[in-house]
């Protein structure tokens, strides 16, 4: 049986939400909300009371970012300041560690944020080619609900939608 | 009167077709500051093409004042950026929607002041062209920077400050890069559908966008304040009369906040004008930005009167003489200016008649930052003109030289600003977007329940937000 993707664009966020209460609540037998993809202009925290939490690892990599800078600085700038061993110190540390403190700081705060960007770009999945079904009214006002049905569900499916005031319902057979 | 931030009635499409037609269509004005942003470029150009076919003495940079307006006005930059990317981390961490309309053309301002003053420190090397022996890298000299040095502290903080608020800047514009890939044709359809990564605006998308924006945020607001405490310390960390002032770090910090501010201002009011963004920019936005200005102004001037009496009791003579030299000596012309354009002329934000007017608010904020231009000249030449030692004592002026260069340097960031608030979205059309829902949504009667009510009230049945 051939799978189809089906996308039902609504007019306004509170019948897309409603839509999606109606897959949690099993209406369709077989269609769960795990396989849904809502597409909208803004964001919509709300959206998770009925989607369920879904996973964001961006914090971990955040931290791991920063332990990375924090350490590498450190390192960085003492192995530098290790080659001042062939010149005049005056008396002072080779590894001065006020001054360490403050340019690790500053590196720590580097590659956090670049191990953070780097995190949005692989869990987002940004630079992928967009889905075939997107519509450009996804960035103007309307938000639209995305699934992956059996072509028996896909009726079933649209049906719903049209109960939720759909204004447009845009499918493909998934290859 | 206009009372509300945003009209909350605004259709979402009307939002997109007046932000992108902003870009196509300016005002006439737009290209005449094109035009003298150009001219003041062509001035400084001509200026460093002198220096460098004459010799460095044309800029007379002679001792004791070896740093002149270039230093200063490389302090100016530094503290400009510090409004844009700080601000609109700390107003987004707080929930402060009315950020969302005018915190674009600030980020932007925040990076281009950053790239601004870069040159700065780069022409007066000198030999511009050795600049890479200030980066810490291998090398068969054996020579590594001075790593005790805040010269080279100053490095790193820059170099993280550009990357972060440039990342900060282009990270929040990707769902709008997205409505104007959507929306365009030729070469920026091209540009905008590199640019915006494939978004499409998937609840994926928006959950690590989400968590990617705010801990960026909690990044960016640590690190502005170090960068200026990092610039202080180019001066709190020598033993010069009149630098050697552990109230430094957060006076440079108000300091910055207070020019970038003003900044904002003065943006935000060439920009409403330009692209017609009277429903976006609007007059009540622009008061809370002044209310803003003021409170950090008068940060700024207690801070001011805590270095003098610090400096006064501290009883260190010649800090002292320095100090007294500024009220009394050659450069007090400029400082009782300072002093007035920084700590007298915010008054002006008090009043709510004159926040409203917008050719007032212009005036005052460009006198703001002559005013906070003249703060960091006079951070730097006073000291250097009465040093420990009478031999060293000199009054040296600029030279036309080091105007031009400083005059040109406005031209630069304007110009960069213009070409940047030309290609790319100025305000951004997604947050404006939820402004309005979210505020709209607030007026809704069940959400007011929710939302607008008192804890002596009586509890309404539904405590969640309805679908």
């Amino acid at each position: 049986m051939s799978k189809h993707r089906i996308m039902g664009l609504f007019s306004d966020f509170e019948q897309a939400f409603a839509a999606i209460a109606d897959i949690r609540a099993n209406k369709i037998h077989g269609v769960s909300v795990d396989d849904v993809t809502l597409k909208s202009p803004i964001e919509h925290p709300e959206i998770e009371e009925v989607l369920g939490e879904r996973p964001a690892h961006v914090p971990k990599f955040t931290l791991m970012g920063a332990l990375f800078g924090l350490t590498f600085g450190f390192l960085f700038l003492a192995s530098a300041q290790a080659t001042f061993l062939v010149q005049p110190q005056g008396g002072k540390p080779v590894v001065p560690l006020p001054s360490n403190f403050v340019l690790t700081y500053e590196l720590l705060i580097l590659f956090g944020v670049a191990f953070t960007v780097i995190s949005f770009f692989i869990g987002a999945g940004m630079g992928r080619k967009r889905d075939t079904l997107y519509s450009e009214m996804v960035s103007l006002d309307q938000v639209g609900v995305l699934l992956e049905v059996d072509e028996s569900k896909a009726q079933a499916l649209k049906d719903l939608f049209k109960e939720h005031k759909v204004v447009e319902i845009r499918e493909e057979v998934a290859r | 009167m206009q009372t509300k931030d945003i009209n909350e009635q605004i259709k979402w499409a009307q939002i997109n077709k007046d932000v992108l037609s902003s870009m196509e269509n300016p005002r006439m004005a737009y290209w005449v500051a094109v035009a003298v942003c150009v001219a003041m470029i062509a001035c400084a150009a001509a200026a460093v093409g002198y220096v460098y076919t004459t010799g460095q003495g044309v800029l007379d940079l002679y001792w004791p004042e070896m740093w002149g307006l270039f230093i200063a006005t490389f302090i100016f930059w530094i503290g400009m950026s510090h409004s844009g990317t700080l601000l609109s981390a700390i107003l987004h961490i707080v929930h402060a929607d009315w950020r969302k309309p005018i915190y674009r053309f600030a980020e932007a301002m925040t990076t281009f002041s950053l790239m601004t003053a870069g040159l700065f420190p780069i022409i007066h090397l000198g030999r511009m062209w050795n600049l890479y022996w200030v980066l810490p890298y291998v090398s068969d000299r054996g020579i590594w920077p001075n790593f005790r040095s805040p010269l080279a502290w100053d490095c790193f903080a820059i170099f993280t400050y550009l990357t972060s608020s440039a990342l900060f800047l282009f990270i929040g514009m990707i769902p709008d890069l997205a409505i104007c890939r959507d929306n365009a044709k030729g070469w920026r359809k091209k540009l905008y559908t590199v640019l915006s990564l494939g978004w499409a605006g998937t609840d994926r998308q928006w959950r690590h966008f989400r968590k990617t924006y705010l801990l960026m945020a909690c990044f960016l607001i640590p690190l502005a304040v170090s960068v200026h405490s990092i610039v202080s310390s180019d001066f709190a960390m020598s033993i010069m009369p009149g630098w050697h002032v552990t109230s430094f770090p957060p006076y440079f910090v108000a300091g910055a906040l207070y020019s970038g501010c003003a900044a904002i201002i003065t943006l935000f009011i060439i920009l409403r004008y330009f692209f017609r963004f009277e429903e976006y920019m609007t007059i009540p936005i622009l008061e809370k930005t002044c209310k803003l200005t003021f409170v950090i102004a008068m940060a700024w001037s207690y801070l001011n009167l805590i270095e003098f009496a610090a400096t006064w009791y501290g009883h260190d003579a010649a800090a002292k003489e320095v100090l007294w030299d500024k009220f009394t000596g050659p450069f007090s012309p400029y400082f009782w200016a300072m002093l007035f354009f920084g700590s007298v002329l915010p008054f002006a934000l008090a009043f709510e008649k004159l926040r409203r007017h917008l050719p007032t608010m212009f005036v005052v904020s460009l006198l703001l930052n002559v005013g906070m231009w003249l703060e960091r000249w006079m951070i730097v030449s006073p000291t250097l003109s009465l040093s420990y030692h009478p031999f060293a004592w000199k009054v040296v002026w600029p030279s036309m030289v080091q105007w031009a260069v400083v005059f040109g340097s406005f031209g630069w960031f304007g110009l960069l600003f213009l070409v940047f608030v030309k290609v790319f979205p100025s305000v951004s059309m997604y947050e404006v977007k939820e402004m309005v829902y979210h505020r709209r949504r607030a007026h809704e009667e069940d959400q007011a329940k929710i939302f607008h009510r008192r804890t002596s009230d009586p509890q309404p049945a539904i405590d969640t937000p309805s679908a």
